[in-house]
């Protein structure tokens, strides 16, 4: 699975960054950064909830 | 059809995911979703930020989506007026639900200032059809006064400001924000204002908003007085539980929950600003009135709801945000007293980070633009950190930016 940011909808508030340290990251800018384009399984869990846990709902996952 | 029904009262983020919960969950009965306002479940963070310089707000969902493909019964323009637990049954006016499961997220309402009922101009901001008031009026120019030096009000000034319009903050206490964030970042975060161009008076009260119809002026206590078309009002909220009075619920500032979101009453829970329940990660019973916790809470609270045997506790370190002119303050934790200490950057600048402790417990986390730190220390006190691995890792990272 990949994980799709749209960029127009994101703000860089980090939520996901707290439930997928492994796959996000805020850089100082506040930009957010992709730690890696395709999920492990391990962490498959953690991004379906930081995709449910986005506030501007900029984030979905692509086979 | 299992014929089993879910009744969600309060149709705004934490009723919505409630709902959605429920659908994701398998659960095949019948779900209403009842709401006060007349309008679909929509976002609330954008009406005091985004919303005022322009942006458009976009319901959640569409009433198709709502209604079809969730199948929820929509009641909206219906407050609910009363709940009778041992029936089981939620009135609306003159409609009555019947539930095997309910999810109180009824959320809390605006304090309004006392006095100022009759006068036009005069507004707080909780609602769609608030931000639409303040926005307009901002449109055309208003001179404006906002009471209260909390997130909304700072927030409404921020946007005055982006349109070049002149504010003033009142603000009764003598430091801003003393309660979300403590003494010494509170005057730091307030510090933005001035820097800003923005009047903030602090330790003066209102004494009269006066005006012919619509508002005019806002008279002080120490005597001065602000000329003012628009007066928005962001003096907090109290939780929306007048309704429940009668229904043998423990209510204490919000709906008292255990660590399950559960009232106590059968199939009862409660979620989002409304519910006051006990958080595992902290010890001890909080109310929140953040976006994360309304999300989070709402789900969790169907789904305990439809399957009380299974019941999940619901554990979180708080977290809210809010963007004051070009800046963005961020908080994790709880706002701790012991002691706040700055690890980062300059509290009399544009871009720093606060430690709290509580014990030897690091407890809370303040940033100024800090958007990449802080939820790292989110994780760290989710963690249950000591105070010293917080400060050893503050260290770490300063010392790993100054070698980069």
């Amino acid at each position: 699975m990949k994980i799709i940011v749209d960029r127009s909808a994101c703000t860089g508030l980090g939520i996901c960054e707290s439930l997928a340290p492994n796959c996000f990251e805020v850089d100082d800018a506040g930009d957010l950064i992709l730690l890696t384009e395709t999920v492990s399984d391990e962490d498959l869990d953690g991004v379906r909830q930081a995709i449910e846990g986005c506030p501007t709902e900029a984030l979905r996952l692509e086979p | 059809m299992s014929g089993r029904r879910l009744v969600v009262v309060g149709a705004s983020l934490a009723g919505l995911r409630a709902v959605e919960a429920a659908r994701k969950s398998g659960f095949d009965g019948s779900v209403v979703l009842i709401g006060a306002e007349p309008h679909l479940p929509y976002d609330r963070p954008p009406l005091s930020k985004a919303f005022l310089d322009g942006a458009g707000l976009p319901a959640f969902r569409t009433e198709e989506v709502l209604r079809d493909e969730l199948g929820v019964r929509l009641v909206l323009g219906a407050p609910a007026t009363a709940l009778d637990t041992a029936a089981r049954v939620v009135t609306a006016g003159e409609r009555e639900f019947g539930y095997d499961a309910l999810v109180i997220a009824t959320g809390a309402a605006a304090r309004t200032l006392p006095g100022t009922g009759g006068l036009t101009g005069v507004h707080t901001l909780r609602t769609r059809d608030d931000a639409l008031a303040v926005r307009s009026a901002l449109d055309d120019g208003a001179r404006t006064v906002v009471v209260g030096a909390g997130f909304i009000g700072s927030e409404v000034a921020s946007a005055a400001r982006k349109r070049g319009l002149d504010v003033t903050i009142v603000e009764a206490l003598p430091t801003p924000l003393v309660r979300a964030v403590g003494e010494t970042m509170g005057r730091a975060c307030g510090a933005l204002h001035a820097r800003n161009g923005t009047d903030l008076r602090c330790g003066t009260g209102v004494a009269a908003v006066e005006g012919d119809g619509r508002v005019e002026r806002v008279r002080l206590t120490d005597g001065t007085v602000l000329p003012a078309d628009l007066v928005v009002a962001g003096i907090g909220a109290v939780p929306a539980t007048g309704w429940l009075a009668g229904a043998g619920l423990s209510l204490d500032d919000g709906v008292v929950c255990d660590e399950t979101l559960f009232t106590g009453a059968p199939g009862v829970y409660a979620a989002g600003d409304v519910a006051r329940w006990h958080n595992p990660a902290f010890g001890r019973h909080m109310r929140l009135e953040h976006w994360t916790s309304a999300a989070e809470q709402g789900a969790t609270a169907a789904r305990n709801a439809l399957d009380p045997a299974n019941a999940k506790p619901y554990s979180t370190v708080p977290y809210f945000w809010s963007d004051w002119y070009d800046s963005r303050i961020q908080f994790v934790g709880v706002p701790a007293t012991e002691e706040v200490r700055v690890v980062d950057g300059d509290p009399g600048g544009d871009r720093f980070v606060a430690l709290y402790r509580e014990g030897d417990r690091l407890a809370g986390a303040l940033t100024l633009n800090g958007q990449t730190q802080i939820m790292k220390y989110r994780a760290l006190i989710m963690r249950g950190a000591s105070w010293a691995d917080g400060l050893e890792f503050a260290d770490r990272r300063r010392s790993a930016l100054e070698t980069a």
